[in-house]
């Protein structure tokens, strides 16, 4: 394919960033939404694996480039992996628990591109979050 | 095209590869494909990190973490570990060397923390082996800009503005050299990428045409534009096997998407680039050499005026830029010449890529603002010297340079007060000396290289050097004397006098330069027939020390010609007559018996 005006170029270069996106965020570390998705063999064992990679997969259609997904090890509770945390800046740490893919492509939707956290899916969690 | 959701980023430069980094990524991708994340997680083999010292290095996305020292054997652990279960693998992180601690993101590493990246602002970052992936990062946008929103003149005009010099050394202003090239009446001109790195310690063009093959062509292209050139040439060494292939890749994939050839952008320009393979010869770096070369004659230099902006390949109007030169320019056109000269000191814009050698901690490549200091250079960047020796010297400019001490360690770096306390940019080698090092020795190196680089057609260079270099010979071997001194001297300026190009007119700046710093340590091998580092072989004098000899035999055991004599626990005796001076005796004692030189 040949591309003869920059507006082509532009396109080719919007269906490329997809591809590299994981590494421009790796980069940067300002005004960052970080989601941790714990990753340790509990987490693992309930599925955290597919719940990670719908959530990539949502951030992705949806074009989020503030998103970066991180794989974390155990966060602690285990009763209720797969376990998700999303950090927004500025705002406390919320923590979801038993978060399947479905779940996963939720909160990307309404917390993460609405900015409505799903409350049904909190974990109460008593420690004071890093 | 599948989403991924980790990278596993590979250095695939010359030194990464040489430490079997190649292997490294062949056992991810088998391991990843074992464990059936293929696709989920993405192997990238990318250009030089800079971290050479480290390599090979893996830098896993978006966790940010960088794994240094990779060997394949560790492959497994990490596909396991932090692939699978994302747990870190802390004994590949990096180690800083003075306070010992543990770093896991690469931009908190000293190494990184004074650098800026713009001529190297991709390598390490993404494919060059995939056109789509530099597009990603904003790739072939400058040319796209130039061609439909701006005047050849327009472009010029922004990179004069910018204050960008030469790369290659000179430092002549990149823009004017445009301008000059563009006022001249030709059908036909060229524009040539001088892609011949010939100093002894610098590897930061290659590395940039391996790791960002096509921020040098959209460059070209660029320049073509500007100049009005519709032929490119890449002049570069046949010694580069992987640059050159890469190289290859990115042109015909540029060729593909129409970002080479004709009517590119729509527009009426029409821009080729073609390689040219050079034999590897230092003076073809000279740019009137380099033309000589492509045009298949040999690569002897002539006299200027007239410049290559007039008469250049085939006698017509021809612009040569250095690659790094070239590197920097998208980013020019896309961010502005104010964000460029924003970067730098008064006269010296931007940034420079200096490849760090010799005996510092980290050796690599590094790209810092002009005017960053060498101490900065050296023991923030660098992580100090080796073995906690003693700082001694820095050769910088390579053969052409001179050397720098420690009392000139604060002076920033640019091109104005390089020249002015001896040395130069240079292409930007920076080979690190410590206390072991003989000066001496050093000149002799490069007066070596000089002398088999010469390209023999005036006569100050082709014989001077040889001379200069016997001279030097009869130094280290102890057989100079006071006259020889002098000789050498003089010598040295009428060379520098009396040579055509630049190759011979620098040729003796090694010998100055360490004449006139380290004096003391000629005087000492003329004087008392001593070397005062132990370098010199044939003036080295091995002995052992009665009171610190315990008698563990442990030098007798190495001795290649059985000189040393003595029984176990009594004091052991070397044979001058009949000892080498291989220094095995010194390497192999633990109680510093030995005595050298």
């Amino acid at each position: 394919m040949q591309i003869k005006s920059i507006e082509e170029l532009k396109k080719i270069r919007e269906k490329s960033m997809k591809k590299v996106m994981l590494r421009e965020h790796g980069q940067e570390d300002a005004d960052q939404i970080e989601v941790l998705v714990g990753m340790a063999t509990c987490g693992i064992a309930s599925g955290a694996r597919e719940t990670l990679n719908a959530i990539v997969d949502e951030v992705s259609k949806e074009g989020l480039e503030n998103v970066k997904v991180i794989q974390v090890g155990c966060i602690g509770h285990c009763h209720s992996e797969p376990i998700v945390q999303v950090n927004m800046p500025g705002q406390k740490p919320i923590l979801y628990g038993k978060v399947n893919s479905q779940k996963g492509r939720e909160i990307v939707q309404k917390h993460i591109k609405g900015g409505n956290p799903l409350k049904e899916f909190i974990i109460d969690a008593t420690f004071d979050r890093a | 095209m599948n989403q991924f959701r980790m990278n596993v980023m590979v250095c695939g430069g010359t030194g990464c590869m040489a430490s079997d980094s190649d292997k490294v990524i062949q056992n991810f991708e088998k391991l990843i494909k074992e464990y059936e994340y293929d696709k989920e997680v993405q192997i990238v083999k990318t250009g030089c990190f800079g971290f050479c010292e480290q390599g090979p290095i893996v830098k896993i996305e978006p966790d940010n973490v960088f794994y240094v020292r990779v060997h394949p054997e560790d492959v497994e652990e990490i596909v396991k570990e932090h692939i699978i279960k994302g747990r870190k693998v802390d004994r590949l992180l990096y180690q800083e060397p003075i306070k010992h601690e543990k770093i896991e993101q690469h931009k908190k590493m000293p190494f990184y923390k004074k650098q800026l990246r713009i001529a190297l602002r991709n390598c390490g970052l993404i494919n060059p082996e995939d056109i789509y992936e530099y597009i990603a990062f904003g790739g072939y946008e400058a040319l796209g800009k130039v061609i439909t929103s701006m005047t050849p003149m327009e472009v010029i005009e922004t990179v004069k503005k910018s204050g960008l010099r030469g790369r290659g050394g000179g430092g002549f202003p990149t823009g004017l050299k445009w301008e000059y090239t563009r006022k001249f009446d030709s059908n036909t001109k060229y524009i040539i990428c001088n892609a011949d790195e010939g100093d002894p310690g610098a590897f930061m063009d290659r590395s940039i045409l391996e790791g960002d093959p096509h921020s040098v062509i959209e460059a070209m292209a660029i320049g073509g534009y500007a100049i009005g050139a519709e032929e490119g040439i890449v002049y570069i060494r046949a010694e580069y096997p992987l640059a050159i292939e890469r190289l290859s890749i990115a042109i015909r994939q540029a060729r593909e998407l129409g970002l080479l050839g004709k009517n590119i952008f729509g527009s009426d320009f029409h821009f080729n680039i073609r390689l040219k393979y050079g034999a590897g010869a230092f003076v073809c770096g000279e740019e009137t050499a380099l033309i000589n070369s492509v045009e298949g004659k040999r690569g002897e230099p002539r006299n200027k005026p007239p410049y290559p902006a007039e008469k250049g390949y085939w006698d017509r109007p021809t612009c040569v830029n250095n690659v790094e030169t070239f590197a920097n320019i998208p980013p020019i056109i896309l961010k502005g010449s104010d964000w460029f000269s924003s970067i730098g000191t008064e006269n010296s814009k931007g940034t420079k890529v200096f490849a760090l050698a010799g005996k510092v901690n980290n050796v690599g490549l590094v790209e810092v603002p002009m005017g960053t200091t060498l101490r900065e250079i050296i023991y923030d960047v660098g992580g100090g010297i080796v073995g906690n020796h003693k700082f001694k010297a820095v050769q910088t400019g390579g053969p052409s340079g001179g050397v720098i001490t420690e009392k000139d360690l604060d002076t920033p770096i640019d091109y104005e007060h390089l020249m002015e306390i001896g040395s130069m940019m240079g292409s930007g080698g920076m080979i690190v000396m410590d206390e072991t090092n003989c000066m001496v020795n050093i000149a002799k190196f490069y007066l070596e290289f000089i002398m088999e680089e010469s390209c023999g057609r005036c006569t100050p260079c082709r014989i001077g050097t040889k001379r200069l270099h016997e001279f030097l010979s009869k130094i280290t071997k102890g057989k100079a004397t006071m006259e020889d001194l002098d000789a050498l001297k003089q010598l040295s300026y009428m060379i520098k006098d009396g040579s055509l190009c630049g190759l011979g007119q620098t040729a003796p700046n090694p010998v100055l330069s360490t004449l006139e710093y380290f004096w003391d340590e000629y005087l000492a091998h003329v004087k008392d027939k001593h070397c005062p580092t132990g370098e010199c072989k044939v003036l080295a004098k091995y002995s052992i020390s009665k009171e610190k000899c315990v008698g563990c035999t442990a030098c007798a055991k190495v001795c290649p010609v059985d000189c040393i004599s003595g029984k176990v626990k009594e004091t052991h005796v070397i044979d001058q007559s009949r000892c080498i001076k291989c220094g095995a005796c010194f390497d192999a004692c633990n109680f510093n018996a030995v005595i050298k030189p």
